[in-house]
C-alpha cells in the first residue's frame, strides 16, 4: 500500500451558474488543481457525478470532461453513489494511488443542478431513494428524511427549533466562505419561522441544490517527492452500503453505513473520535447531520442535537463542523459536495482557512448517499 | 411510459404480498429473493393482512413531478402487524389528526396517472381504522 | 318474470362510499346566491386518490369478506359504471386483480347507466342459477360527474355496492324472482367527447323514472302474486329525495318500509350503485325471514325488480366489516372550491 497525498485541489463558487455547464464548471477547477499540483503526468480521472443524465441528459461524463479539460485520451471513469458520488470518486482515486497502480489521479465532483426547476429537480433527487417502493408513493428525499426526523423528535423529545443550531452554524461559517452560496448568517427565530417543505423539514433545514465544481489532486510519495512534507495526507479511507429503502433497515434512526464506513476507517488510521479535529459531515438535512455525529461516535444515541444545543458544533467547539458553510451554507451541488468537503479539510490543515481556521491536525470527511444507503469516510491529516 | 414497471408491482402494490422465509420465519415486505437475517432463498409469497400503525409521518408541500396535483399530501412509514415497515401515501385523513401511533389499515387508491393518455397506476395507501378488526 | 333452473340468492354484500361531502346550499351559494330549491342535504365526493376503480374494489372486498369465500371461486367480476376511469380497457379486470380472483375467471365492464349495477346482477343470477358458476360478483360504482351550476350538480355523487351471487343455501337473502323492463328512451345520455352529460329535465321524470320503475315492479309482484303488503322493505333508485317517495307511495308502498334504504339525502345519486347501496343498507338491518323489493332504474332507459327474502344467514359478519352506515357517517365537509378541485373541474394543463 502506498501513502496518498493530496497535491492539489481546486473548485468553483457554488451558485446558479447560469452561464456556465458542468464541463465547463469541471475543467476550470480541473485546471486550478492541477496548476498548484505541478503534476505532468495524470494518471486517471475519477468524475464524481450523481445526475447528470437525469437533469441534462448527459453520460459517459468522465470522458466528455477529460477531453473537455486537456486530458484527452486519460483513464476517465464516472462515480455514481446519489448524495456520495464525490466521496466515492475520492476513495476510487485514493484506491487507485494507494494500490500502486496509479502515481496520480484527478478526482473531481461536479453537478449542474439549475438546468431544471421545481418538481423535476425532486424527481431526480429522489432517484437516490427505492424507486419502486418509495419514490412511487409520490415521496420526495425531503419527505423521507422528514421520516426520520419526526421519529428522532418522537422519541427523544425534541422540537422542530431545536435543530436550527446545525443551520445557523453552517450560515454563520459560510460567511466567510468566499466560495459560498449563501453569505449571510441567521438567527434561530428565523430558522423556526421558516417555509415548510415536507413537515417537520423546513426550507431552513435543507441544503439548497446548486451548480459547483471541486478537484483535489492525488499522488504517491514517489510523485510528490520533498513536497510531501508540506501535503496534506489521506490516512483513512472507508465505504459501506446499507438498505437503500428506510422501510428495509432494522432501524431506520441508525446510520449503518455511516457507522460502518466511519468505524473502518479510524481503525486504518489508528485513531478514534476523539482525536478528530474537524468533522466536515454530510449535513444535506439537519437530521442527517445529527444522526452523523451519533454514527460517527461523536454523540451518543439521541444526543447528536443536543451536541448542537450544547455549542459543541462551532468553529470553538469540541468538535466543529460544516468550518466552511457544509452543504448548508456553502451549497449543494449534489455529486460534488464529497469533493468540496475534502478540499476544505485541506484548506483547514494547511492553514489556509482564514476567518474559519480550526487548529487541528486530522480532519473528516463524510459523503452520504440518499438517506444512509452509501456513506464514505476519508480521514486526512495535516502535514508534519 | 412505463406498462410492464407496473404490471409486475401489481401483486404486491394491490394485495400487499411479501414474502415468508422457510427457514428463520422472518415475514418481509416488500419482497427479497435472499433473506437479509438468515440469507436463506427459500422465500414463498406471503399475504399481510394490510393492518398496522404509523411509525412516522410527513405532509409533502414541494411534490416530485407526477404528483404536483395531488399536494398538500400525508405520508407515513407504517409499522405492519406482522412486523416489517412499509412507506406509503396516508389518505382519508385531515393533517391534524395524524399521530405516530395512530392504528391504519390498507386502502387500494390511485397512485398517480402517467399523463392524461397514460396509465393510471394504483397502490397501497393507508387510512385511519374504519372499525376494529377481529 | 325469470327464474334461473337452479335456486340463487346473495351469499354476500358491501359497499363504500367516500368521505367527503358538499351540502347543497354550498353549491346553492356559488350558483345561485343561495337562492335554488334543493331536495337532499348533501352529497358524497370522491378524493383526490379515488375514482370508480377504487370504490369497486373496496365494495368488492368487503362482500368477498362478507360472504367468506376464496376470491378464486368468483367465474365473474362483473362492473356496471358510467364514470369508468379508462373508456377502453375493462375497470373489471383491476378489481378482479386487486380482491385476488385472477385469472380462470370472467371479467366484464357493463353500462346502463344508473342500472349498470343491477344489470350485471340479472347476468350474475343467470351465470349461477345456469350452474355455468359457482360465484359471481356483481358490481355497481360511479363518480358520475354534474355540469357546474346544472340541477344535477347538486345529486352526483359517487359510491359502490357489490354483491356476491350464489346457492341459495349459502344465501343471505335468495331470489325469488326478477323481471327487467326496457324500452329506448333518451332521458339522460352523454355523447363520446363530451365532459357532462345531457338530460332531458321533465322529460327524465314521468316517461322515464317512473313509468320503468312501476313496470317492472308490478310485473314482478303480479307474476309472484304479491302485494305491496307482502314487502317488509323496498328499495328504489335514489336520484333525488322525492322520486323515489313517490314511486314507493303509488307503487302502494308506505314510510316504514323504504326509510331505511334511502341514503339520497346524505350521499346523493351514487349512479350505478343508488340502489345498490339502498340495498345494502337495507340487509344490514334486515331479520331473517323479510322479503325485500329492489327496482333499479337506468336512463336509456329501464328498470331491473327483484324479490329477496332475507335467511338465518343475514346476520353474519355485521362486525366486524363495515357497514354502509359507517362509510355515511364518516363525513368530511368541503366547500366548492375544494369540491372543484376533487371533481377535476379546474384545468390543470
Amino acid at each position: 500500500m502506498q501513502k496518498v497525498y493530496i497535491a492539489g485541489i481546486g473548485q468553483t463558487p457554488v451558485q446558479e451558474h447560469w452561464d456556465r455547464s458542468a464541463r465547463d464548471l469541471a475543467a476550470t477547477s480541473i485546471l486550478e488543481a492541477v496548476e498548484e499540483a505541478e503534476i505532468d503526468k495524470i494518471d486517471a480521472l475519477y468524475v464524481g457525478n450523481a445526475l447528470s443524465g437525469e437533469l441534462t441528459g448527459q453520460e459517459q461524463v468522465a470522458a466528455l470532461i477529460a477531453d473537455f479539460a486537456g486530458l484527452t485520451g486519460t483513464e476517465a471513469i464516472r462515480v455514481e453513489a446519489a448524495g456520495a458520488s464525490g466521496g466515492a470518486a475520492v476513495r476510487l482515486g485514493y484506491l487507485a494511488v494507494a494500490s500502486g497502480v496509479h502515481d496520480a489521479v484527478i478526482v473531481t465532483g461536479v453537478e449542474k443542478m439549475s438546468d431544471l426547476a421545481g418538481p423535476l429537480v425532486e424527481q431526480a433527487l429522489v432517484t437516490s431513494s427505492d424507486e419502486e417502493y418509495e419514490a412511487i408513493h409520490g415521496l420526495s428525499l425531503v419527505a423521507l428524511h422528514a421520516f426520520l426526523m419526526r421519529r428522532y423528535m418522537h422519541d427523544y423529545d425534541l422540537g422542530r427549533g431545536d435543530f436550527g443550531h446545525f443551520s445557523v452554524n453552517a450560515h454563520r461559517n459560510a460567511a466567510n466562505n468566499p466560495f459560498a452560496m449563501f453569505r449571510r448568517p441567521i438567527t434561530l427565530d428565523q430558522f423556526q419561522k421558516a417555509r415548510l417543505v415536507a413537515d417537520p423539514i423546513s426550507l431552513l433545514d435543507s441544503a439548497p441544490v446548486a451548480d459547483g465544481a471541486a478537484t483535489v489532486v492525488l499522488c504517491s510519495k514517489k510523485v510528490a517527492g520533498e513536497g510531501a512534507e508540506s501535503s496534506v495526507e489521506i490516512i483513512g479511507s472507508a465505504s459501506a452500503t446499507d438498505a437503500v429503502a428506510l422501510h428495509d433497515r432494522p432501524d431506520p434512526l441508525f446510520l449503518r453505513a455511516v457507522y460502518d464506513s466511519a468505524h473502518k476507517a479510524y481503525a486504518q488510521a489508528g485513531v478514534g473520535a476523539e482525536q478528530i479535529g474537524i468533522f466536515e459531515l454530510h449535513d444535506a438535512f439537519t437530521i442527517l447531520a445529527a444522526l452523523s455525529l451519533e454514527a460517527s461516535g461523536f454523540a451518543e444515541e439521541g444526543q447528536g442535537v443536543r451536541l448542537a444545543m450544547q455549542g459543541e458544533i462551532t468553529l470553538e467547539g469540541s468538535i466543529p463542523i460544516c468550518t466552511m458553510g457544509g452543504l448548508k451554507g456553502r451549497g449543494y451541488p449534489v455529486g460534488a459536495a464529497g469533493v468540496y468537503q475534502v478540499v476544505e479539510l485541506v484548506q483547514q490543515l494547511r492553514g489556509e482557512a482564514g476567518a474559519n481556521q480550526v487548529d487541528a491536525r486530522l480532519g473528516m470527511a463524510q459523503s452520504i448517499g440518499g438517506t444512509g444507503a452509501t456513506a464514505v469516510t476519508h480521514i486526512l491529516k495535516s502535514p508534519d | 411510459m412505463s406498462l410492464a414497471k407496473h404490471w409486475r408491482m401489481q401483486g404486491q402494490r394491490y394485495r400487499l404480498i411479501g414474502v415468508q422465509c422457510e427457514d428463520c420465519g422472518a415475514k418481509l415486505l416488500p419482497r427479497r429473493v435472499v433473506c437479509p437475517q438468515c440469507k436463506s432463498s427459500s422465500l414463498e409469497p406471503y399475504p399481510f393482512r394490510g393492518q398496522g400503525m404509523v411509525y412516522s409521518h410527513t405532509t409533502i408541500y414541494d411534490a416530485p413531478s407526477g404528483y404536483e396535483g395531488y399536494v398538500p399530501y400525508l405520508a407515513a412509514l407504517v409499522r405492519l402487524d406482522e412486523g416489517p415497515l412499509v412507506a406509503a401515501q396516508l389518505t382519508d385523513v385531515d393533517v391534524e389528526e395524524v399521530y405516530v401511533g395512530m392504528p391504519v389499515e390498507m386502502v387500494t387508491r390511485r397512485l398517480r396517472q402517467q399523463g392524461e393518455e397514460g396509465m393510471i397506476v394504483y397502490g397501497y395507501k393507508f387510512r385511519p381504522k374504519l372499525k376494529d378488526h377481529a | 318474470m325469470m327464474r334461473p333452473l337452479r335456486d340463487v340468492g346473495i351469499v354476500g354484500y358491501g359497499a363504500y362510499v367516500p368521505r367527503y361531502r358538499i351540502k347543497a346550499e354550498e353549491i346553492s351559494r356559488v350558483w345561485k346566491m343561495g337562492e335554488d330549491s334543493h331536495h337532499l342535504e348533501e352529497k358524497a365526493v370522491p378524493g383526490l386518490d379515488e375514482d370508480t376503480t377504487t370504490i369497486a374494489v373496496e365494495a368488492a372486498r368487503n362482500a368477498l369478506r362478507k360472504a367468506a369465500i376464496e376470491p378464486s371461486r368468483l367465474s365473474a367480476i362483473w362492473l356496471g359504471s358510467e364514470s369508468k376511469p379508462y373508456s377502453v380497457k375493462p375497470t373489471a379486470t383491476i378489481v378482479a386483480e386487486a380482491v385476488g380472483a385472477t385469472p380462470h375467471t370472467t371479467a366484464a365492464d357493463w353500462e346502463f347507466a344508473c342500472k349498470a349495477g343491477t344489470e350485471a346482477m340479472q347476468a350474475a343470477i343467470g351465470f349461477v342459477g345456469s350452474g355455468m358458476a359457482e360465484y359471481a360478483m356483481a358490481i355497481g360504482a360511479d363518480t358520475a360527474q354534474g355540469r357546474p351550476g346544472d340541477q344535477l350538480e347538486y345529486t352526483a355523487g359517487a359510491g359502490g355496492a357489490a354483491f356476491i351471487v350464489g346457492p341459495k343455501e349459502e344465501s343471505m337473502a335468495y331470489l325469488e324472482g326478477s323481471h327487467s323492463y326496457v324500452t329506448d328512451t333518451p332521458d339522460f345520455f352523454r355523447r363520446p367527447n363530451q365532459q357532462y352529460p345531457t338530460h332531458g329535465n321533465r322529460f327524465t321524470g314521468e316517461p322515464s323514472y317512473f313509468t320503468h320503475t312501476i313496470m317492472s315492479a308490478r310485473a314482478l309482484m303480479d307474476e309472484l302474486g304479491y302485494g305491496p303488503e307482502d314487502y317488509d322493505r323496498v328499495v328504489f333508485h335514489q336520484p333525488n329525495s322525492k322520486f323515489p317517495v313517490r314511486v314507493a307511495k303509488r307503487l302502494g308502498f308506505v314510510e316504514e318500509q323504504y326509510r331505511d334504504g334511502l341514503l339520497v339525502p346524505f350521499v346523493g345519486n351514487t349512479y350505478a350503485a343508488s340502489s345498490g347501496i339502498g340495498l345494502a343498507a337495507v340487509l344490514d338491518k334486515a331479520d331473517p325471514g323479510e322479503r325485500i323489493l329492489l327496482a333499479s332504474y337506468g336512463s336509456g332507459a329501464g328498470s331491473d325488480a327483484f324479490s329477496f327474502v332475507t335467511t338465518e344467514w343475514i346476520v353474519r359478519g355485521r362486525n366486524p366489516i363495515p357497514q354502509i352506515s359507517d362509510y355515511v357517517n364518516r363525513r368530511r365537509e368541503i366547500d366548492y372550491a375544494q369540491y372543484a378541485r376533487q371533481r377535476n373541474k379546474l384545468v390543470m394543463y
